[in-house]
């Protein structure tokens, strides 16, 4: 750091990049985030944690349809399961899961999609995604809850439209 | 470091370092013998039947290895580790050796407390404190008392420090002692979320003294000091990249100044960033999730700064040992010595680490890896062997230094060193393509029906990473045992600290100064944490808490 050196030139030649790099990265994430339209889950309301089943849209956990093409998965996590475990949609859905837990913590993540949040008792997730191909997509419980947290797991079944 | 002084007598403070190695080294080896097990239950041998009745699951034996290795292992050493450095690197001894082992005593107090609910499958929550999973009240405080004693550390440090400051009133600090207390500063800011964790929601909860707690809440506090903490568990083998590794190359430390300034910025940022951890949580705005990563990027910097510096300082070696070219220097380095070449490595992996890290904390590309095997891969770099296969480098010559006898063998060393990054590198690759291909993290993967066809190759190289790790692991304690029992050759070892290209006094002034600094690494969690937290806390204070516990083990 003492200028006119042959080091304080290697540092600063240095220091630059290590500035430009991480700015770079930074607007090319913001823009791919913004521009494409992904989100991260947000601040979607809270429901009091012990009384989730009988709290609407929780007490009746199933698969709605909202719109033409718009789908609403109302799912209540708890050990070691979900509820619904197996949702049909037709090919080209949009489909927003409403979810929670009713007990620890799970996580609802469906690999290849944009849908990954964790389910926290007493917060209620909302996510958005589209099934455009016919086909199956497994999804999974990502965060540990028990001695059986690997078998929780269910089905987005996307069938063929009519 | 200070030249001119007399000899200080700092044989107690070794013995000091060598009591922390000793429990480091013992709960290494148990959470790494866990290690093996999971691995080859990923690669469809699941041996945890054999375990019975002494592991009873193995979600208990993943608890095991978790706490061992990054919560015991890493405090342990750093603790250890940092104090031996901060003594040697101002030649003074610590302002208070009985408070020194009093530290020791209830952090070991502390793990033994923790370690009976954990052993005894009654704390099976993994390494995250997440309620609503409940653990055995004396997990909570045991963990907690941990804690409480690498506040003591700090205490030590800082009036070491000023002690020896009294006395050296115009030189900048020895580099090595600075480090070393930024470190336990920037972790003391750090471990304040876990300690509100602790005393206001998990003790007083598992005692049964209030009723519920609050997860999201819990998981603030939590991650407040989850990301900070690798930095914790990071700095000190930076401490020995910057301040040992370039003496141990052959050479000098390219640039004191610069130093400085990539630790002034970790104290700075390293706290906070937890949100990244967080991208995926309901409850949070995504705008304060944008400003964590903003801020994660910002820590990026400093880290550049620091794979600059010591390339630099490698460089620096390499070519005083007749290296030659852009890359071929490379190749010239001390090679031979185990110490160096464990921590080289080690510098290796963490290259891809810190660029696997970055993808993580890039805002919306986490829902991509977020709690997949991704991670897993990711950890393992960094904790795992940026800091781990470093901490076993240092010790090739500190052990050796404590002990007054020369390392039992090198070759096996060299062995060891070039197993784990071989390992390594197999497991982690591994497990990034695994979580890339969609499978989750902690979860017992061979007893899943879901598995998918084509994660079953990487699971087998999961399975054959895994075991060559362990092969080296216990090498590694082998070659430790052997040389603190069976060494017959006496060595004087000396602390490898490196001199400068560019030395302390061309640091700007203000960089040896603290409160600047302090006040801006306040400033910076107010704004990132402070209108989130007060709406939580807020909320949890104005509705009952009522979320009982649940123990799902």
């Amino acid at each position: 750091m003492r200028r006119g050196t042959t080091i304080y030139l290697y540092e600063l030649f240095w220091i630059l990049p290590s500035i430009a790099i991480p700015v770079g990265m930074l607007v090319a994430l913001v823009v791919f985030a913004f521009g494409a339209g992904v989100h991260l889950p947000g601040d979607h309301g809270r429901v009091e944690p012990t009384a989730v089943l009988t709290t609407p849209p929780f007490d009746q956990p199933g698969t709605v349809q909202v719109g033409p093409g718009q789908y609403e998965v109302r799912m209540v996590s708890g050990i070691w399961v979900f509820a619904p475990n197996e949702i049909r949609v037709p090919a080209g859905s949009t489909v927003t899961f409403v979810a929670t837990s009713r007990d620890v913590l799970h996580g609802l993540f469906i690999p290849r999609t944009n849908v990954n949040v964790m389910l926290i008792p007493g917060q209620i997730a909302r996510v958005t995604t589209r099934f455009d191909h016919p086909g199956e997509h497994p999804f999974f419980c990502h965060e540990y809850c028990g001695i059986a947290h690997h078998t929780m797991w269910g089905k987005v079944i996307v069938e063929p439209r009519l | 470091m200070t030249t001119g002084t007399r000899a200080i007598d700092l044989k107690p403070e070794d013995r000091l370092t060598a009591a922390y190695l000793v429990v480091a080294l013992v709960a290494l080896f148990g959470g790494v013998v866990l290690g093996l097990f999971q691995a080859l239950e990923h690669a469809g041998v699941d041996l945890y039947p054999r375990l019975l009745p002494v592991i009873k699951s193995y979600y208990h034996g993943l608890s095991l290895h978790g706490v061992l290795n990054v919560l015991v292992f890493t405090t342990f050493f750093i603790a250890g580790f940092l104090q031996f450095i901060t003594a040697r690197a101002l030649n003074t001894p610590l302002w208070s050796r009985s408070l020194a082992w009093a530290t020791f005593w209830v952090m070991t107090g502390g793990l033994v407390l923790a370690a009976i609910p954990l052993l005894g499958n009654a704390a099976t929550v993994l390494f995250t404190f997440y309620p609503p999973m409940k653990a055995h009240w004396a997990f909570y405080v045991g963990l907690t008392l941990v804690v409480v004693a690498t506040w003591l550390v700090t205490l030590n440090l800082v009036f070491t420090y000023r002690a020896w400051r009294a006395r050296n009133p115009e030189v900048r600090t020895p580099l090595p002692a600075w480090m070393a207390l930024v470190t336990f500063v920037m972790w003391t800011i750090a471990s304040l979320g876990l300690a509100a964790e602790m005393l206001f929601m998990l003790i007083p909860w598992s005692l049964g003294l209030i009723a519920g707690t609050d997860a999201l809440l819990a998981r603030v506090l939590f991650w407040y000091t989850g990301h900070p903490i690798v930095y914790f568990w990071l700095l000190p083998a930076y401490v020995s990249w910057y301040t040992l590794v370039p003496r141990q190359a052959g050479g000098k430390l390219f640039s004191d100044p610069l130093a400085r300034v990539s630790f002034v910025l970790f104290l700075v940022l390293s706290t906070p960033v937890g949100f990244h951890h967080q991208f995926t949580d309901p409850g949070i705005g995504e705008g304060w999730k944008l400003l964590h990563a903003f801020l994660t990027f910002a820590v990026f910097f400093p880290s550049l700064l620091t794979f600059f510096s010591i390339i630099a300082s490698l460089e620096n070696g390499a070519r005083a040992h007749g290296g030659k070219g852009w890359i071929a220097w490379f190749g010239k380095l001390p090679w031979g010595d185990p110490s160096l070449a464990a921590q080289v490595l080690a510098m290796v992996l963490f290259a891809f680490g810190g660029i696997g890290g970055l993808i993580n904390a890039s805002f919306t590309m986490n829902l991509v890896v977020h709690n997949t095997a991704w991670i897993v891969g990711h950890f393992h770099l960094t904790v795992g062997t940026a800091v781990t296969l470093t901490f076993m480098g240092i010790t090739y010559w500190l052990v050796p230094l404590l002990r007054g006898r020369q390392l039992w063998s090198r070759r096996l060393a060299l062995a060891q060193a070039w197993s784990w990054f071989v390992g390594m590198a197999i497991f982690s690759n591994a497990q990034h393509r695994l979580g890339l291909m969609g499978m989750p993290r902690r979860t017992m993967i061979g007893a899943a029906p879901y598995v998918q066809p084509e994660w079953q190759s990487a699971l087998a190289l999961v399975g054959i990473g895994g075991t060559i790790l362990f092969v080296s692991a216990m090498l590694y304690f082998a070659n430790m045992v052997l040389t603190v029992v069976a060494s017959r050759e006496a060595a004087a070892v000396e602390v490898p600290f490196a001199q400068a290209l560019s030395g302390p006094e061309h640091a700007p002034a203000i960089l040896d100064r603290w409160r600047p600094w302090l006040v801006l690494a306040v400033v910076l969690i107010a704004i990132a944490y402070g209108p989130t937290m007060i709406t939580m806390i807020r909320l949890v204070t104005t509705t009952p808490l009522t979320t009982p516990g649940f123990r799902v083990w």
